[in-house]
Order: C-alpha cells, then structure tokens, then sequence
C-alpha cells in the first residue's frame, strides 16, 4: 500500500520538473518571435519616421494641386518655391515603362527557355547566371548607362545628349529582368506536369503545350513577376540617378532627359537644411514613394498567393 | 500520313491494330523491356497485367510515344499502328498521338472549362480551319454523350474542368480524345484513383466504347483485367509471358508464371 503511494507521488513530481531543455526551448521560442515580428516592426518604424520628418510641410506649405499637377519642382527658389513633383512622377513613369517593354520579353523568354527547354546542366549554369545577374549593383548599372549607353546612344541616333529616358530605361529594364526571369520561371515550375503530359499527348507540340496551356495555368505567377519588377524600377536609385540625365522635364520624346522621385531625394538631401519646407518636401517624395511601391508589391504578393492556394 | 490513315479507314479494317516486333526499351543503362512481341486485336479491349516494374505502362507508353518526353529512353525494334512502324523516321509525333488517345492513372484535366478541354485537341488537329460556334457546339456534346456525361454538366459547360469530381474529370479526359477520332485509346490505370463506385461507372464506359476502339489497358487489378478485357497479356521482368483471350488466361494459363501470379503467390 505505502509503496503504491510513493510510486505515484515520485510520478507526480516528475510532471513538473522543468529542466534546462525545457528552459532553452522558451528562450529560443521568444527569440525567434522577436525575430519575425521585428521585420514588421522594422517597416513600421521606417513608415511612421518618414511621415514624422514630412509631416511639417504636409500642414503648412503643402498643396494637393500644386504638389501632384504642377511640373516646377523648383525648392531653393528664395522667392516663391515651388513644390511640383508631377515631372518627376512622370521621369518615374516613363522610364519604369520603358523599362518593363525592354524587360517582358527578356525575362518570359529567359524564364520560357530555363523552365521548358533547357536541361541538366544548361539549366542550372543559366539559373546561377541569372541569379548573379540580380546581384549586380546599381551603381555598376548606372556606370554602364554613364560611359557605355551614352556614347553609344548618342552615336546611333545622333542626338547631342546620351542620358535620357532611353538610356535609363534600357539599363532599368536590364537591372529588372533578372528578377523577373527568377520569378516568372518559378511561376512556369508551379504548373504541374500532367497538364504538360495531357497537352501533348493530345498532340500538342512543343510550342502548343507552352501557349495554350503552360503559360494561361501560370498567368497569375507572371502578372506577379511584372508586378515585383515594376516594384523595383519605381524604387531603383543610383542608376536611374546616373543614367536619366536628371533633369526636371516632362518628357516628349525617349530622347529627352528626365528625373526620377528616387534620384531627386538622393541628389538634394544633403544638401537641405533639416527641418526646412525642402527637406520635408523630400520626405513627402519619400511618403509617396513608400506608398505606390508597398501597393504594388502588395498586390503582386496577392496575386502570386493566389496561384498557390488556386 | 493524313492520305495513308484514309486509306486505312476506306478498306477493311486491319486484323491487328497493334503489332510489335523485337521491342527493346532502355531508360538510360536500364533495359525495362526485352524481345516484345505482341499482336493487338483491332476493336478489342486488352489488358495488361503484371505486378510493378514488369514494363506493362512502359510499353503502353511506347505506343503513343509519350515515353520520349524523358530525354534518356532508348528503343530497338518496331510497333506498327495500323500497319504503319510509328518509329519510322517519316513519322509525325503529332499524327502518332491523334491516332493513339491516352487517358492517364491521375485524371489531368487542364485548367480551363469543361467546353474547352472537349475542344482543345479538336483545335490542334484542324489545321487552322476556325469552325463555327455551332460546329464546337456538336462536338462537345457528342463527346459528352459518349461519355454518358452529357446530362450531368450540360449546363455548365463553362465550369473548370478541374473542379469536377474525380470519376467526372477521368471520364472527361477520356471524352476529349473522341473529337479527333483516334483508332486506339491507352489507358493507364485509369481507374486506380477513383472509389469503387466511380470505377464502376468508368469500365462500364470503357465497355461501352469496345468495337469503336482498340483499347489496351493497363491496370493492377487482376479483377478488373478480369471482368473489363477480353484479351489479356501476363509481363513479368519486361518479357511477355503469356497472351491470351482473358477468361482462358484466368482460368487454363499455359505458364507456371501466369498461375503462382494470379493465384496470388507474388507480385
């Protein structure tokens, strides 16, 4: 009987003996708790610093319609500075736009190729290229529009000045493809098989089972992957900066030169004194910025789940 | 190709739709079939039976070819498809696979709606020909009659194909072979994804089709083989042992092989 008693009284004790495993466990529990929600937190912090540095002009010398529809984005005017960012914003366009024409075809063939032609080692050798493609800096970029696409551009159309919309864009589409290409091929990898194998044991050829069935069943995953490369030409600096010729300009031809939202905050930072209309004025850019390219990536993420759980 | 499958249909139909000479097949260094030798009745319902690895779905999947899509498979020997070697240089991958229909051991619709899965063969193989609305129309609904599944998705036509239950997308991927009239269907286990009711439903279609088609089926299931086919043929080891009519081959089997396997004493 007594023995019976200590037996369950040793079992008893044992239940809640905590011991240095069981200590470990919850410190690495929290740590990488703090981990993962420190991105988060991260982003926010950037957000709400932003806002708080641009805030001031939001209140005082801010206009909706001077800031959106006016294209004089003239800040250091002692007189009557102006605060138009609408030629900037269209710098921006028109060179993302540019961009994404020259990267589309680049990357869906490149990620065409990878995904349904290439094998063995040409497969990987091309993956591992394209990845070191993306890791390419952008000051390297902005280099090759500055002493490479300038002359060259200059010398082709014979126009006097080789930093334009043209220049950028074409750099801007080179720096995006990359990315694309890696996006749009995992895109093409999430098509399963057997709709491949039922496509060409139809009789489809090579060519069918790709654009009738491969490529509408990887819509989704595509339209992601020109989303994320506009997400990245939008927020592209220093070659864009190098490459536009950084001139506040609506352009009219893909020969004129241009300045992007990104290009103006970098060059003119410095040189503002903190906490003046201009600095804030730049912040405001950076609300800007921060806001269309959180949506797209946003959206592109949205669409790229979409294909998963679909 | 198109002037010579015309003159095939014009005269009287071929004793065999299927005959194969001294078939070897390699996957790289590994030989998965030897000497095959095989004589496929025309309008008949043939099975192929034998436990794994016997080389019964490789060699279904020489007959359409689609076993090339891996790169590294090598083939000696011939398989005449009414009369004609389809591994003769002059032949068309795509006339080959209009000819010989394949329905697979997991049903693989594609990601479009019921019509246009019904449509998308009939589309490959009309040259360009654009026909009307009311043309599509009748094929989608021949070939979903024949399928005994006309009734059930009528009206929704427009529904992805792959939200269909299994036994509906299986039955489904055997209507789109028809538009384009192929002489032979292979079939791969084409039930073994399906419930006991759904598999029912999908060898009484299978029967229905007999005479129209030469059909070779693959499956594990001695019972279907059994009730589903009136030819059989026994593989074992990538040799075929024993080819027979079914109910001679379950009841009398010439080879010891045949007996221990369908006895159940291995595989």
């Amino acid at each position: 009987m007594s023995d019976t008693n200590t037996l369950s009284q040793t079992a008893a004790l044992d239940f809640d003996r905590r011991n240095l495993d069981w200590y470990i466990d919850k410190i690495i529990q929290a740590l990488v708790f703090i981990a993962g929600i420190s991105a988060i937190i991260f982003i926010i912090g950037i957000f709400v610093f932003i806002t708080i540095e641009g805030f001031g002009f939001l209140l005082e010398d801010f206009s909706f319609r001077e800031f959106f529809l006016s294209q004089y984005w003239e800040p250091s005017d002692e007189d009557a500075p102006e605060y138009g960012i609408l030629a900037l914003i269209a710098g921006t366009a028109s060179v993302t736009g540019l961009a994404m024409i020259v990267a589309i075809p680049f990357s869906l063939g490149a990620a065409i190729f990878i995904g349904e032609f290439a094998t063995g080692k040409t497969r990987e050798f091309l993956k591992v290229l394209v990845e070191l493609l993306a890791a390419i800096p952008s000051v390297v970029w902005g280099f090759i529009g500055l002493s490479i696409m300038n002359p060259l551009i200059i010398q082709i159309f014979d126009v006097p000045v080789g930093l334009n919309v043209l220049n950028a864009g074409i750099i801007l589409g080179l720096m995006a493809a990359p990315i694309m290409t890696s996006i749009a091929e995992d895109a093409l990898k999430a098509v399963p098989d057997r709709y491949r194998e039922a496509a060409e044991a139809l009789g489809a050829t090579r060519w069918q089972v790709i654009f009738k069935t491969v490529l509408p069943a990887a819509k989704n995953g595509l339209l992601g992957a020109v989303l994320l490369g506009m997400g990245r030409g939008f927020g592209e600096t220093m070659a864009v900066l190098m490459a536009t010729g950084h001139a506040v300009n609506i352009p009219g031809s893909v020969f004129d030169p241009v300045r992007a939202l990104t290009a103006t905050i970098a060059a003119e930072l410095g040189e503002t004194a903190v906490g003046s209309p201009h600095y804030q004025a730049l912040f405001t850019i950076g609300i800007f910025l921060f806001i269309i390219t959180f949506l797209i990536n946003l959206t592109a993420d949205l669409i790229v789940r979409g294909i998963r759980k679909g | 190709m198109q002037a010579a499958s015309t003159m095939i249909t014009d005269t009287t139909q071929p004793e065999y739709a299927i005959r194969t000479s001294k078939l070897n097949l390699w996957y790289g260094d590994f030989q998965a079939l030897y000497d095959v030798d095989l004589n496929i009745k025309n309008g008949m319902i043939t099975s192929l039976i034998g436990p794994s690895g016997c080389g019964k779905s490789t060699f279904l999947r020489s007959v359409n070819r689609i076993n090339e899509r891996l790169g590294y498979v090598r083939i000696d020997g011939t398989i005449d498809v009414l009369n004609k070697n389809i591994y003769d240089p002059d032949v068309e991958l795509v006339q080959v696979r209009k000819q010989v229909g394949m329905v697979f051991q997991r049903p693989n619709p594609l990601p479009t709606s019921i019509r246009d899965n019904i449509l998308y063969g009939h589309r490959l193989h009309s040259q360009g020909k654009k026909s009307s609305r009311s043309e599509q129309d009748e094929v989608v609904e021949s070939a979903l009659q024949q399928v005994l599944l006309w009734d059930k998705v009528k009206d929704r036509l427009n529904q992805k194909a792959t939200e269909l239950s299994l036994e509906e997308q299986q039955k489904l991927c055997i209507a789109r072979l028809l538009p384009v009239k192929p002489s032979v269907l292979l079939m791969d286990e084409p039930c073994s994804a399906l419930d006991p009711k759904g598999t029912a439903a999908v060898e009484e279609l299978i029967w229905e089709l007999r005479g129209e088609y030469t059909i070779l089926i693959v499956t594990h299931n001695m019972a279907q083989a059994r009730r589903a086919s009136e030819e059989c043929i026994f593989m074992l080891m990538g040799k075929v042992v024993e080819h027979q009519l079914t109910q001679d081959l379950f009841v009398t089997p010439d080879k010891k092989e045949t007996a221990d396997y369908i006895e159940g004493r291995y595989g």
